[in-house]
């Protein structure tokens, strides 16, 4: 009698661990959706000349391999612009640990007013950025903007993409990030020679 | 009712209960802020609605959570993750501070806490109470209801349920934007007692949706530099009782089924089965089509078959045995667009244990016990490539890998833990209300989930975790001593400990890394040396039959013996000293003042670390080291009681806590890099008794 009792549980327990251990299905991977993995920022001269492509990559997204700079297909994070001349921009991003990769950039146009790019120079570095897109309430995106090497100098230019920053703060409807707020979904900086 | 009908869990330790009117008192808040009341534990806290308890300055993994006889399966591996009891639903709430209650496990290198309902008499009968409380910080309350029927044949039920809501909390000066919280909670027991058998059913639903401060949410060290710099979150918006994101989602569902019966001359043989299910969803600030998905979703499911035996009370020896087997699978939904943090996986557990005690005459007791544990563990997780050599996982493990899809690698580690547990002790009882307790404790704990398969980015923290698949268990050896002196006039005890264990898992920051978001902060965990010293001081002093003084002192140092530093996270040295007036023929009137002071933590390890900022071209030192300074707290509570009818009673409370609304923050609130801790409040408190 006392015996039997022992049995029980042993029973019910073997029931649970043959029952359960036979679903050996292999886990899905996750379809990262969020994920940017690459930023190209192409800058076209008004007036003529080849377009200036600044790429950077980091196809295993924050916490895996370090991300890859490029510029003009050259790995490297050096840019060189010319005196006085004005340039034409326009960012890309996308996610290419997708196939076909997925435009990130439509999604922050269709979120316009969540979005900003910002594109901060160093201070001896003499340029000139100005928007040339807006949100529907009249606010900057800056997918696309115009940039102006003015004279011959040499400094960093960081592009910054802030996730639900403060529009209406001082400053940041002309591209000053200082009170923006928000949070950083991309970030690079590139170093810039004027001459 | 309540008194000698319980059981001790141990012998040689000295338990400490929080009391029914405690519970009460904190019904608006979380089971943290109860078990707060009792000397040696400190809380850590994410905002105020998410509350863990920290036991001898050690918390999660190493605590052990038993809720009405089922230890606690809800993730509790993570800091942001809250035990899912309804403080509300707690009968009695009883805190062992060691590793000395073998019966629920061998693992409790801090302690175990153990939630019981109380105790329902034989006798026809039929009672309950309904509580409402509302509070001004948080504009919110909680309603409360219990019935209870019981019948002279053995037979009882019990319903319970309770509804929580509040709105945005405030500090001292402003909105604490999105921390307002929801909590639904249904529990249900029935059940047969007769002298020599019974059965009781159990089932209860935790449901919670917590807000998490909106200005803690960041990507990266550039953005955490500029809410560090700021003195107030960065976002403070209008009051709302809207939660947004960032949020916790967490449903866990507990169903037990428990019989036992007694033999004449041998003892009592008791078998409970239980089922837990654990739905944890995290929300975070997303884009686009992903907005409204969570970025993290686990389902914990859990299956417990015990057996245990006790002999019978008349002897000298106690004897207690018991098996114990689990079954728990995790699955983390691959829906969330977001790379999981934690892994599917199968554990399996196999554990026995035999504890007795043996009371040699009127003045000593010796107490004895030891448990072994089998864990397996078999787990799928897919490894990013970079990661998976960069430990050298691709040399080390080749053979677990199932496939290679190029920037991941999808690996089937199979692991395996062996751990005994042990406890020995005496009980002295001196003549003149005095006694001793000594207790020694080996735990040993096979490392969790997270500390084994931690891999990316943990949003709540912005930063980088990264686990070990290479680790073994946690060893400790706590030493605990207890001078009690139980007296009508004056009372205290004294509890000094040492607690020494080997590969101690602790993570730290080790590197910045660079990324396409910009820099993040790397943490990895590691296996050290570690030891804990302490001492709990509690003690009280009746001035007249109507005044009361009590007084409670807790101090614990940590330190990282290998590298000869203190350990992050140790609670400070805190003292609560308070005066309480009663006068029980004047409705039951209670008044009572209290004080809290927390010192500052001097004992810190640095973990600052330097990050560039391109807006400003400087570098910034960010310092996530430094504590808060001290802080003094006034609390004041009353209760007076009304009798309604003859078996009926009102008791309206009053009570204020941060009475003189003082700014501070609190060294183990993650939320302190961001906003001060909570203002002050009033509460109204409305229990109908009947």
């Amino acid at each position: 009698m006392k015996k039997s009792i022992f049995l029980i549980p042993l029973l019910i327990l073997a029931l649970i661990f043959t029952g359960c251990s036979d679903d050996d299905t292999t886990p899905e991977p996750v379809n990262e959706e969020e994920l940017i993995t690459t930023m190209t920022v192409t800058l076209s001269p008004v007036g003529g000349g080849s377009d200036i492509i600044l790429k950077t990559v980091d196809m295993d997204g924050v916490g895996g391999n370090e991300p890859v700079i490029t510029v003009n297909g050259v790995t490297s994070n050096e840019v060189s612009l010319t005196v006085g001349t004005s340039y034409e921009g326009s960012i890309e991003l996308l996610n290419e640990s997708e196939d076909p990769a997925e435009d990130i950039t439509e999604e922050v146009q269709e979120e316009a007013e969540e979005h900003q790019f910002f594109y901060t120079s160093s201070s001896s570095l003499d340029v000139t950025t100005n928007y040339e897109d807006e949100d529907g309430d009249g606010n900057p995106i800056g997918v696309d903007f115009t940039l102006v090497a003015n004279a011959a100098s040499s400094g960093d230019l960081t592009f910054t993409l802030r996730h639900e920053p403060n529009k209406s703060a001082t400053g940041v409807a002309t591209g000053d990030i200082t009170s923006a707020g928000g949070e950083t979904d991309i970030t690079e900086t590139f170093s810039i020679t004027i001459e | 009712m309540e008194g000698k009908a319980y059981k001790n869990n141990t012998n040689t330790t000295l338990e400490n209960n929080v009391s029914k009117e405690t519970l009460e008192r904190y019904s608006t808040g979380a089971l943290g802020d109860a078990l707060n009341s009792l000397s040696g534990v400190y809380s850590l806290n994410k905002g105020n609605g998410i509350v863990k308890p920290i036991v001898n300055g050690l918390h999660s993994s190493r605590i052990i959570m038993v809720n009405n006889g089922v230890r606690m399966q809800d993730q509790e591996w993570g800091a942001e993750h809250a035990p899912n009891i309804d403080i509300n639903s707690v009968g009695r709430l009883t805190l062992v501070k060691s590793a000395s209650a073998l019966q629920y496990g061998g693992d409790a290198m801090g302690g175990v806490i153990i939630v019981e309902a109380l105790k329902v008499p034989v006798k026809d009968s039929l009672y309950g109470k309904t509580m409402a409380s509302l509070t001004s910080n948080g504009r919110g309350g909680v309603l409360t209801s219990e019935l209870t029927k019981s019948h002279s044949n053995g037979w009882y039920g019990t319903v319970q349920g309770s509804i929580k809501r509040f709105g945005d909390f405030e500090a001292a000066d402003y909105i604490l934007s999105n921390t307002g919280l929801i909590e639904q909670n249904v529990s249900l027991r029935l059940g047969l007692n007769k002298f020599n058998y019974g059965i009781e059913g159990y089932f209860s639903f935790f449901s919670s949706k917590i807000g998490i401060l909106r200005a803690s949410h960041l990507h990266g060290a550039a953005d955490q530099v500029r809410a560090f710099e700021s003195n107030t979150p960065l976002i403070i918006n209008d009051f709302t009782y809207n939660i947004g994101a960032p949020r916790q989602n967490v449903k866990h569902q507990l169903a037990r089924i428990k019989g036992f019966k007694t033999f004449e001359n041998f003892g009592t043989l008791s078998l409970q089965y239980d089922y837990q299910q654990n739905n944890r969803l995290e929300f975070d600030i997303r884009r686009g089509d992903d907005r409204d998905k969570a970025a993290m979703d686990l389902e914990l499911n859990t299956h417990t078959l015990l057996l245990d035996y006790e002999n019978d009370f008349e002897h000298k020896l106690d004897l207690k045995s018991g098996l114990m087997a689990r079954y728990q699978n995790n699955f983390a939904n691959p829906n969330t667009g977001v790379r999981r943090l934690i892994p599917d996986y199968d554990k399996y557990e196999l554990g026995i244990y035999l504890l007795g005690n043996y009371a040699l005459n009127d003045r000593w007791l010796l107490e004895a016990g030891a448990r072994f544990d089998y864990t397996h563990l078999d787990v799928y997780k897919f490894y990013r490539t970079s990661f998976w050599e960069d430990r050298n996982y691709d040399v080390l493990y080749p053979h677990i890998v199932v496939e290679d899809l190029g920037t991941q690698v999808l690996a089937n580690p199979n692991l395996k833990f062996h751990n005994a547990s042990a406890t020995a002790g005496l009980k002295y009882t001196f003549k003149d209300n005095y006694q001793l307790f000594l207790n020694y404790a080996l735990a040993s704990r096979a490392p969790n989930p997270s500390e084994l398969f931690s891999e990316g980015l943990h949003h709540s923290g912005a930063r980088i975790e990264l686990g070990d698949l290479s680790f073994n268990s946690e060893l400790g050896h706590k030493v605990s001593a207890t001078i009690q002196r139980d007296h009508d006039t004056f009372s205290f005890s004294i509890n000094p400990y040492v607690n020494t264990i080997s590969d101690f898992i602790i993570i730290e920051p080790t590197k910045i890394l660079e990324t396409i978001r910009g820099n993040f902060q790397v943490w990895e965990y590691r296996q050290t040396n570690a030891q804990l010293l302490g001492v709990d001081i509690d003690a009280a002093y009746r001035f007249t039959d109507k005044l009361n003084f009590t007084h409670q002192l807790s101090i614990v140092k940590g330190y990282d013996r290998s590298r000869n530093l203190p350990l992050i996270s140790m609670p400070p040295i805190s003292t609560k000293n308070e005066i309480s007036f009663e006068h029980p023929k004047f409705h039951n009137l209670k008044l009572a003042l209290q004080s809290e002071y927390v010192f500052a933590q001097n004992e810190y390890p640095d973990n600052n670390f330097e990050v560039y900022v391109p807006e400003t071209e400087t570098t910034e030192l960010l310092d996530i080291s430094s504590t808060p300074s001290a802080y003094h707290l006034l609390n004041f509570n009353s209760s007076i009681d009304f009798e309604i009818t003859k078996t009926s009673l009102l008791t309206v409370g009053l009570g204020i806590t941060n009475i003189s609304n003082t700014s501070y923050r609190n060294y183990l609130n993650l939320q302190r890099f961001y906003a001060d801790d909570l203002g002050r409040n009033f509460l109204i408190n409305l229990k109908f008794k009947y």
